[in-house]
């Protein structure tokens, strides 16, 4: 068993692990934190893809930004304890039944469609494509549209989140 | 890169259905917004899977927009749920139903 083998197996277990946990606590800040876990397990999944950038991007802005603004929110709000409202009680079964169907499908799919043997990933065009290096000369070329759209996306969800967010001035 | 590309869209696929499951199940507007965003990492992952087998930095990208969105998403989102219980008084999506004829 080589180490990337080792690796895959510890960062997908505690990926796999958490995400499960975090539908099933009832605790919310425990649930949120268990969420930071699993994008951390992500960014190291990344690492294993040789996504170097992503991998950083993932820590900073998923594991950092956007669960911190979670966690705050949660903070101001009152925490309340989850009753359950189901009229039918089976309800939550069917739900989970559902969802595992899907999950059988989708992984039907995914190992018997076509066999990967044929693909021979390009060791060296895969380390490439994920530094920094690759990504911002493709950023600020081919993709220098998207690039500006996507700041201005940030600037409106920032005025957006101020308006919505604010006590309404009487 | 030893492991093969099925182990990688098995574990999206799983951590897809357990946020698909957390959207059906949970009752609390902070918790389904979190499954959504597991939804949206486990996309993630197999984008970066993708690319990286082939070689291709489109898929990273690609991830990079979606990552902005998502941040995007969460603050404007979040906004609306601190709006919801300024005027609720809670954030169970059971009871908030006004829009439901």
């Amino acid at each position: 068993m080589t180490l990337e083998t080792i690796l895959f197996i510890l960062f997908a277990g505690i990926a796999a692990t958490t995400s499960v946990l975090m539908i099933t606590r009832s605790n919310i800040v425990i649930a949120a934190l268990f969420l930071i876990l699993n994008f951390g397990a992500l960014a190291g999944l990344y690492l294993l893809l040789n996504a170097q950038f992503l991998a950083v991007t993932q820590v900073i802005v998923y594991a950092g930004a956007i669960m911190v603004l979670f966690l705050f929110v949660i903070m101001l709000l009152k925490p309340e304890h989850e009753r359950s409202i189901y009229k039918i009680p089976g309800m939550k079964i069917f739900a989970f039944a559902i969802a595992f169907l899907v999950f059988v499908q989708l992984a039907y799919l995914i190992l018997f469609s076509s066999s990967s043997e044929k693909v021979s990933p390009d060791v060296q065009a895969s380390i490439n494509a994920g530094t920094i290096e690759t990504i911002g000369r493709e950023l600020f070329t081919n993709y220098i549209l998207p690039f500006e759209a996507a700041g201005f996306l940030l600037l409106a969800a920032t005025i957006g989140a101020l308006i919505l967010a604010k006590k309404k001035i009487e | 890169m030893s492991v093969p590309i099925e182990y990688y869209l098995l574990l999206s696929a799983f951590m897809f259905i357990v946020g698909v499951a957390g959207v059906l199940t949970r009752r609390n507007a902070i918790v389904v917004f979190m499954s959504v965003e597991l939804m949206l990492n486990s996309a993630n992952l197999t984008l970066i899977t993708f690319s990286s087998f082939m070689g291709n930095p489109v898929g990273q990208l690609f991830v990079f927009f979606v990552m902005t969105v998502a941040a995007a998403e969460a603050a404007v989102g979040l906004a609306i749920i601190i709006a919801l219980f300024r005027n609720k008084q809670t954030v169970n999506i059971d009871e908030i139903n006004i829009l439901k004829w």
